[in-house]
């Protein structure tokens, strides 16, 4: 089999055995696991900037809640259904990509992380701001009725788990097609060497944008699912924590491999979910596992497998 | 026709003149060689040229158009080619990958043009290699590859003997030679032979300024030049 028949291949199997999973899966696996889809959808988005492109952006956060609240609030006061709805969180994040993008990309290096930064906290600050209409850190809740997307009930654990899997789905094998096309390839060259990116004749900066809008808009299509999955919306989800995670969950499971965000954000799900229940310390416990795995592992479990075992992985 | 043509081309570092003033014109088809002493301004003066470094004054014709205000990319989009004097290539990709970017820039084939281009330089073999586990002679060669597989009308190579074993400097020369006529070329050139084999004519550099201009022949015979080398001028 060729290089991309097996990724494809490999892919396609882990699509299939999260399809059948929720079959077998006791009910609480079940529910994480579509928890999990949905925030690993977001990795895949960070992971688009990061992993494929070389940005490192702390302000993700701000994408994420943009597809939140561009969904929860027209839901909430103006009444739209699911489908719209779903589709203005979508739009609100391609537009502040884009808008964010197109201005912190005049920096680069730390200060790129640093103005990302900077404008997440000034998304979350407006949040706050604006708490009449938001309820800043207490949030709102989505109640059931307003969750019925085309007659499917998405409050429902079947439908849910099947919309975060059709999410999931839709974003890998998407990005799947991106790093094959030129410009996903493009977006390699710059993050291995952007000056000899731009001398072959590329417009760096207009790739660069390409991947910041993607990266953004795909992290604010998670972020409108999760709120409409989950019911609910609320600033924690603006802030710099909900930065940090896919980065996290990236960097664990392996930056710049497509099936790394997914094995991030499941190991650190479930490490935190166990640790939890040992100690009220689990986030130490996430802390020491990061720092083994940087020093043990330090392309993450997908780098490592690629370095190890599969050399064709994508 | 004149393809490239600068005029009063000046870059000031602080207070230190890398180039000086320089009109320089360079007609189509031609083999030029850009040589000087060490610290000349060579680097620096193709890279006002190919728009990586933002001229203090002075400016830019290719191809009939003034492109000093033209960002880089858009300066190799209309044909320029440039590699780099310490070797910049992408280390993680294959050497295949590495021409394929420069190929698909402009539209090409990878497919069949990857191949020819890494034949020219004698690195068909090493296709599916990371470019970063390649010999430092070998990246020479792949940056003149990829220089190649755009297809320039101008091609600036900067240095691209140093590293070279003399076969491959053989090769190189002869690699030259055959381009010449289809393709303009600038070459920045610390080998001797390979100048007066190669060049049509030769400009020298010396404190950011042009100091001669001629053939070869000329150009070793010239006393200031030779001063210039020596050191005593
Ligand atoms: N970015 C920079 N900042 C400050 N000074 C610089 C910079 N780049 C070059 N210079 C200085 O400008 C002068 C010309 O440098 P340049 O690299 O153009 O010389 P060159 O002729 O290419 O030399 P070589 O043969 O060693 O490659 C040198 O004195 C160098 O130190
Ligand atoms: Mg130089």
């Amino acid at each position: 089999m060729s290089d991309a028949g097996k990724s494809l291949a490999l892919h396609l199997g882990l699509l299939a055995l999260l399809f059948a999973l929720q079959f077998v899966l006791p009910a609480y696996h079940h529910g994480n696991l579509s928890r999990i889809m949905v925030l690993a959808t977001y990795a895949i988005g960070y992971n688009l900037l990061f992993g494929y492109t070389g940005l490192l952006s702390l302000g993700h956060a701000m994408f994420f809640a943009a597809g939140m609240y561009g969904m929860g609030l027209t839901i909430r006061h103006l009444g739209l259904s699911p489908g719209p709805a779903l589709l203005i969180g979508v739009l609100s994040g391609l537009a502040l990509s884009a808008a964010v993008g197109a201005l912190a990309l005049r920096t680069a290096g730390v200060a790129f992380m640093i103005v990302t930064l900077m404008f997440a906290q000034a998304g979350y600050l407006i949040i706050l701001y604006f708490g009449d209409w938001t309820r800043g850190d207490e949030g709102f809740v989505i109640q059931q009725a307003q969750r019925v997307l085309w007659g499917i009930d998405l409050s429902q654990p079947t439908a849910r788990y099947f919309a975060a899997w059709t999410l999931f789905a839709t974003c890998l094998i998407l990005s799947l097609r991106l790093i094959r096309h030129p410009f996903g390839k493009t977006l390699i060259a710059i993050r291995e060497n952007e000056d000899r990116a731009r001398m072959l004749g590329y417009d760096t900066f207009r790739h660069k944008l390409g991947a910041v809008v993607l990266s953004g808009t795909i992290s604010a299509a998670a972020g409108a699912a999760y709120g409409l999955l989950f019911g609910y919306a609320g600033a924690s989800f603006a802030t710099v924590q909900y930065s940090i995670l896919p980065l996290l969950w990236v960097l664990l499971g392996g930056a710049g491999t497509l099936i790394g965000p997914f094995l991030g954000t499941l190991f650190t799900f479930y490490l935190i979910d166990i640790a939890s229940g040992l100690t009220t310390a689990y986030m130490l416990v996430v802390g020491v596992v990061l720092v083994l795995i940087t020093l043990f592992a330090r392309q993450g479990i997908g780098g490592e497998i690629r370095a190890r075992v599969w050399a064709w992985l994508p | 026709m004149t393809l490239l043509s600068t005029r009063r081309l000046s870059k000031d570092f602080g207070g230190l003149h890398a180039v000086r003033g320089v009109d320089f014109d360079l007609p189509e088809g031609q083999i030029r060689a850009l040589i000087g002493p060490n610290g000349a301004g060579k680097t620096t003066f193709v890279g006002l040229v190919c728009g990586r470094i933002a001229p203090t004054s002075g400016s830019v014709r290719f191809a009939g158009d003034d492109i000093s205000r033209l960002p880089a990319h858009r300066r190799i989009r209309l044909g320029i080619a440039y590699t780099f004097q310490i070797t910049s290539v992408f280390a993680r990709l294959t050497c295949g990958e590495n021409v394929a970017l420069a190929v698909r820039r402009r539209g090409g084939d990878p497919d069949r043009e990857v191949p020819a281009a890494l034949d020219r330089v004698a690195l068909a073999a090493h296709r599916h290699r990371l470019a970063g586990d390649l010999s430092y002679g070998h990246q020479r060669l792949l940056e003149i590859a990829m220089g190649l597989a755009q297809s320039p009308r101008l091609l600036i190579l900067d240095e691209p003997t140093q590293g070279l074993s003399d076969s491959e400097i053989e090769a190189f020369k002869s690699l030259i030679r055959e381009l010449g006529g289809q393709t303009t070329i600038l070459l920045i050139e610390h080998n001797m032979s390979v100048v007066m084999e190669t060049a049509d004519i030769v400009t020298v550099l010396n404190f950011g300024e042009v100091l001669a201009e001629g053939p070869p022949e000329a150009i070793r015979a010239d006393r200031a030049v030779q001063a210039a080398y020596l050191g005593t001028g």
